[in-house]
């Protein structure tokens, strides 16, 4: 409980906060950003400086402009957004609290017994990588796989066919 | 309370906000955008674990994260396109208009 942790932790709930709430949807992704940016730097402080950069780089830099260009392509960047009916909100808001309870009340009665490691691991590049080439080599390869699949098939549906047989 | 506690319970709030996220706002973008957050909360525990458990010279939750954020990476952007092919068909992203999948 430093208080870095704590500053980290306000600037990345405020952001999702605001990214869940508010009307204009380019704001929202504005937000979304500044809260992907408290969640990399939660990633550094922790001492997996590999995945804080990935975060930033994949959600930060694609991610997130993936969904401003989403945003503006289907113009509903307009703040016209009609909002639910206010049971409907209440009732969302409502899961969404019991769901932090049991969970928070599960963490708060299941890490007590925990042998907590209070030496830093290392994480570094290196590492990783000969950890990625050597045990991990499976894995790699299919999130390869994905990853071509991911990228032809979005293509191939974000082609505009009526366009194509003119 | 333990320095772990302290990220398991913001990840435990970043899940709920986007869980609401996702069932409260009616545009198919946020939505996608809460899952997305909610899959954030998942990997921010991977590497608490990874962290302030046993064995972090086995990297296992370093991995699993990496592994985690490419598959979301993937996700979004087969989930964007389709909102977009969506969007062509019926002019609108609203949730409550979409009730029809044929085009």
């Amino acid at each position: 409980m430093t208080i870095s942790f704590l500053l980290l932790a306000a600037i990345t709930i405020a952001g999702t906060a605001a990214a869940m709430s508010l009307r204009n949807l380019v704001h929202c992704v504005l937000a979304l950003t500044l809260g992907l940016v408290g969640l990399a730097a939660l990633y550094l402080q922790l001492g997996a400086q590999f995945v804080g950069f990935t975060q930033i780089l994949v959600y930060v830099g694609a991610v997130a402009i993936l969904a401003v260009f989403a945003i503006m392509m289907t113009r509903s960047a307009e703040p016209t957004e009609p909002h639910g009916s206010s049971s409907f909100q209440l009732s969302g808001a409502l899961i969404a609290g019991i769901v932090f309870a049991v969970l928070a009340w599960a963490v708060s009665s299941g890490t007590k017994a925990l042998q907590v490691q209070t030496l830093q691991p290392e994480a570094s590049v290196n590492q990783i990588g000969v950890a990625l080439m050597h045990g991990f080599v499976l894995p790699l390869e299919v999130i390869g796989l994905l990853l071509t699949a991911a990228l032809i098939g979005a293509g191939v549906l974000a082609m505009d066919e009526t366009r194509g047989a003119r | 309370m333990s320095p772990m506690s302290g990220y398991l319970l913001l990840s435990a709030l970043l899940f709920s906000i986007g869980l609401a996220g996702a069932l409260t706002r009616r545009n198919a973008i946020l939505v996608l955008i809460g899952i997305e957050l909610m899959l954030n909360a998942a990997n921010l525990n991977f590497i608490a674990f990874w962290r302030y458990g046993p064995n972090p010279e086995a990297l296992t939750g370093v991995m699993f994260a990496i592994f985690s954020i490419s598959v979301a990476a993937a996700e979004a952007a087969v989930g964007l396109s389709i909102i977009l092919a969506v969007y062509r068909h019926s002019k609108t992203t609203n949730l409550d208009k979409m009730n029809s999948m044929k085009g």
